[in-house]
């Protein structure tokens, strides 16, 4: 690992010593499939307390588990998208601890042969890219939650999410700040929403990260001691949590103080983070292979097929919308960073040649309309075939691009195409020169002064009489034949 | 009519014809429990009206012409470690008083579909973790040969009921001998299926790679007919095997001429029984005369089969019993006021001294540190002794051994040392190991008249073959018509 052409910002300068930051993260994403990873219960969230709940994921005696099709199947395709080296053997592990939320006292998770073995992932970041490298992607259980009742001095347990599929994935220590850790967060979801494996919600806990910071000196190839950041509810949590525990570290260093290994818990309220356990109170898991479960074997042929099967990712689609459409590199990336938004952008492309102006409408327009009515695009309610419609109005010189926001706007609210609405409202743009001829003819005459303006010089004046007429239409006329005609007959009264 | 005492393939006779009623056959059972119980003690709980009601259901059906399946009207036993669906279940032990099972057991529901009558659970030692039942949270019980006596273990009381007529079957479970050393000890006939053979959904883990459920019956047609009505392939337990049950019932075969049967040299250790000895010598002899060829065999890894057991065994243990925390089930010290200390208390209560031995044995092997030395080295040791039966089974169909070093001991007289307890567990163990069926008989009675176990061992889902050397011993011998005098 080198440390010559990295940005100086990554760096922290100090008045004895450079020390480079060294970021590994850890993240949780949730499987999305219907029923849990090993009984049939659903995997959703939310809901009454203990509503979705079994003998088999409460761990009764004797009950046995049996691993879910589709979640090794979406771990797989998981994998596959983060460049993984997908395991055709694998197996389960017992980590073994007590805590009521673990109903089991022990998580179903992956130790020493997970499904995903290495990998990568190319991030994006300000211009450049990196290849941030990922140690592996597997398997394992959720726990349950603690619910306490403070006023009746007493707590509960919620196994609703008890056995709830997850992927972890595990990154090398090869992030150098804290928007570098966003940014490959952020590169995660995106990746993972696009292959429709989870959804990643971080409110909803769907997608959740713990950070292994340490610094070292400059130039050292030798790793830091790490402290390991749980707790990290946002993006922006993230980003600050590693900040503050950079500088606090860096601080530590500089008095001249040795960092302890620990687990820290950030507080989002105060912005800071706080001793959990130190690695002598660390548990001693002891994984032993799950003899519940038969090891994961799978055909070479099966996961070719699910690499077959993957969409083309948002980076490589970025790169094609900017090729192919000739969209500029921030359009590219806003489109592409959801997958079907670059789908509804495609399907619409198919109708048109206009893609900025496409990308325009969709960028503003629609993605204005649908964060104020808190919808996602798989719900718009005007259809990609819909705003080619409007697109194609416009290009047409039927209506005016300000009016084409107006109609737009109708279309969001009642789902109907663009030309009804232009019907139902009248809003098609006065192209008929006879009826033209006559508003202008009209203005030109209730305003001698500014027609006496124009003529003699003062070009201004156009745009008064020309905002005259529109007016008189309702802004239908169309703005290029009404400046047409008042020159003309301006000239040749 | 003492309808207690027939076989089960019997009883579906008499019942399947209208002979007699599956209520009259259960309450002969009944009867024979409160008969013999306060002596043997071997039932943890008897479902009187659960029993009779299964019973009535019974004969209703056959009434109404249904076919009311292949153990109709059988009184079965349960030990307590399989769980029954609205029953108090507690694998012997104390933290699980109070449970109540939510769901059947595989091997209950197809008990239920095959028209079985269930009589209540019986003793065991606590989490099958004995050779003896005294581990049990409840009592010791009494070997119906002699209730001074321990029926071995840990499925001494399915043993002991079948041993004294109070139940026509019964199921128990084998880790290590389990289910063979205690039918040995009482004088019936027990077997420890293929590993994967039978459904383990719903048997209370102990060590869950070497776990088996198995019937116990007073001859080896009545074995076979229970193994046809629990084994098969279940999408519950991703260990069963998706294997074809063959029809037990068509290896009963009076005949083993040609059978070549292996006797490992080791078996003959120090500290066997002479009474023991004698009579497996004498086994030996009747399937020679019965036209078996005996051949001497080697299986040189059988002396570590202990040791690579109880780190194995205790190891999963440790992690299969952690449920056990009084959250959410079973029994909670109320007393205790941080989560710890409810654990602590909990766990220190309710559990008894072998259990927490064995826990403490395995969550040491798994420490770090100390895995690569104990856990790790011991499942190469495990893959070492199948390899010493695949050897054997390439020259011979099966593997006769004792079942047990010694006959029935006194109750108390070994609970001192566990070492030695486990000792007793040297010729069962190697099976479990190696995943492989095995029976143990009845071939006759020592100089104090308690009964000697003889074992034969097949290769994976060759039960078949075992079902007919047994059949053949039995056939020819009177060992299995003998009744303890009660
Ligand atoms: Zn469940």
């Amino acid at each position: 690992m080198t440390t010559k052409h990295r940005h100086e910002t990554n760096l922290i300068f100090s008045k004895k010593k450079l020390y480079e930051t060294v970021i590994g993260l850890e993240v949780h994403v949730q499987l999305k499939s219907r029923t849990k990873i090993f009984c049939g219960c659903a995997a959703g969230s939310g809901g009454e307390p203990n509503t979705r709940v079994c003998p088999i994921c409460l761990g009764f005696p004797g009950v046995l588990p049996v691993l879910n099709r589709k979640v090794l199947e979406l771990a797989v395709r998981a994998g596959l998208a983060l460049n993984c080296e997908v395991s055709e053997f694998s197996k389960f592990d017992r980590k073994n601890y007590f805590y009521p939320d673990l109903p089991k006292a022990y998580q179903i998770s992956q130790f020493d042969l997970p499904l995903n073995g290495p990998g990568y992932l190319d991030l994006r970041l300000e211009g450049k890219t990196r290849r941030i490298g990922i140690t592996r992607a597997h398997l394992e259980e959720d726990a349950g939650k603690l619910v306490h009742f403070e006023n009746d001095g007493f707590s509960g347990v919620d196994y609703n999410r008890t056995g709830v599929p997850l992927l972890e994935i595990v990154s090398d220590p090869d992030l150098r700040s804290p928007r570098e850790a966003s940014g490959y967060l952020k590169a995660i979801r995106s990746i993972m929403r696009y292959i429709d494996v989870s959804d990643c919600d971080m409110e909803k806990g769907s997608f959740r990260c713990d950070a292994n910071i340490s610094l070292r000196p400059v130039g050292s190839e030798k790793l830091g001691v790490k402290v390991e950041i749980k707790n990290m509810n946002s993006f922006k949590g993230v980003e600050r949590a590693i900040a503050y525990e950079v500088e606090r570290q860096r601080e530590a260093l500089e008095s001249g103080e040795e960092i302890i290994q620990e687990t820290r818990l950030y507080n989002a309220d105060s912005q800071k983070t706080f001793s959990m356990r130190s690695k002598e109170e660390a548990h001693d898991y002891r994984y032993f292979p799950d003899p519940d479960l038969t090891p994961i074997v799978l055909e070479r042929e099966w996961i070719e097929g699910i690499r077959s099967s993957l969409p083309e990712l948002p980076d490589p689609r970025g790169d094609r919308f900017q090729e192919q459409y000739g969209l500029p590199e921030y359009d590219a990336g806003v489109l592409t960073a959801e997958r079907q938004l670059a789908d509804y952008f495609e399907a619409a492309a198919a109708l048109t040649t206009k893609y900025k102006t496409l990308s325009n409408w969709i960028m503003v327009e629609l993605l204005g309309k649908l964060n104020e009515a808190d919808l996602e695009i798989k719900d718009s309610p005007v259809s990609p075939i819909q705003m080619a419609g409007l697109i194609s109005l416009i290009e047409k010189g039927a209506i005016s691009g300000k009016i084409g926001k107006q109609v737009f706007a109708e279309m969001f609210k009642t789902g109907k195409e663009a030309e009804v609405v232009v019907e139902e409202k009248g809003l098609l743009q006065i192209s008929d020169t006879g009826e033209l001829d006559r508003i202008v003819e009209e203005v030109i005459s209730n305003n001698p002064g500014p027609v006496d303006d124009y003529r003699g010089g003062k070009k201004q004046a156009l745009g008064f009489l020309v905002g005259q007429i529109m007016k008189a239409t309702r802004g239908k006329a169309n703005p290029g034949l009404v400046n047409q005609l008042l020159r003309d007959k301006l000239y040749n009264p | 009519m003492n309808l207690n005492k027939p076989t089960a393939h019997e009883i579906v006779d008499m019942v399947g014809n209208g002979k007699v009623t599956a209520v009259e056959v259960t309450e002969s059972c009944l009867s024979r429990i409160d008969e013999v119980e306060p002596v043997i003690r071997s039932f943890i709980r008897v479902d009187r009206e659960g029993a009779l009601s299964m019973a009535g259901d019974i004969d209703r059906r056959i009434a109404a012409g249904e076919n009311p399946g292949i153990l109709a009207g059988v009184p079965i036993a349960l030990k307590d470690i399989l769980s029954v669906e609205g029953k108090e279940i507690t694998c012997g032990s104390k933290i699980l008083q109070g449970y109540t099972a939510p769901y059947d057991a595989t091997v209950v529901r197809k008990l239920r579909e095959a028209g079985a009558v269930f009589l209540g659970q019986t003793n065991m030692d606590e989490f099958a973790m004995g050779s003896s039942t005294e581990n049990s949270g409840y009592w010791p019980t009494g070997n119906p040969w002699d209730p001074t006596r321990v029926p071995g273990g840990s499925s001494g009381g399915s043993a002991a009921v079948v041993a004294a007529d109070e139940a026509i079957t019964s199921l128990g479970s084998d880790t290590g001998g389990s289910i063979r050393q205690p039918a040995a000890l009482c004088g019936v006939a027990g077997m420890k299926p293929t590993y994967g053979r039978v459904s383990r959904y719903g048997l209370i883990a102990y060590a869950s790679s070497l776990d088996q459920i198995g019937p116990f019956g007073k001859d080896i047609e009545d074995i076979a007919l229970m193994l046809e009505a629990i084994s098969g392939y279940d999408p519950l337990d991703s260990t069963s095997a998706p294997v074809e049950v063959p029809r037990f019932r068509d290896s009963l075969v009076d005949d083993i001429a040609g059978m070549k049967i292996g006797v490992p040299r080791e078996c003959f250790v120090e500290g066997m029984e002479e009474g023991v000895e004698e009579m497996f010598r004498a086994g030996l002899e009747v399937f020679r005369s019965l036209g078996a060829e005996i051949i001497e065999i080697e299986l040189p890894r059988i002396p570590y089969s202990v040791a690579c057991y109880y780190i194995l065994s205790t190891a999963e243990a440790s992690s299969n019993l952690a449920r056990y925390d009084g959250v959410q089930y079973g029994v909670r010290n109320r007393e205790e006021k941080s989560l710890l200390s409810m654990y602590e208390s909990t766990r220190k209560d309710g559990f008894g001294e072998e259990v927490k031995r064995r826990i403490l044995l395995g969550t040491y092997v798994l420490s770090a540190g100390y895995y690569d030395a104990y856990y790790a080295k011991s499942l190469k040791v495990r893959r070492l002794i199948k390899d010493d039966f695949d050897r054997a089974f390439s020259v011979c169909d099966s593997v006769v051994m004792p079942t047990s070093p010694c006959t029935a001991f006194k109750l108390g007289s070994r609970m001192a040392d566990p070492l030695q307890m486990y000792l007793s567990d040297i010729f069962t163990i190697g099976v479990n190991l190696a995943g492989l069926p095995a029976i143990s008989i009845n071939c006759g009675f020592d100089r104090e008249d308690l009964p000697v176990g003889l074992q034969i061992i097949a290769p994976p889902f060759a039960e078949g073959k075992i079902l007919r050397a047994a059949y053949t011993f039995e056939r020819n011998t009177e060992f299995h018509k003998r009744k303890p005098e009660l």
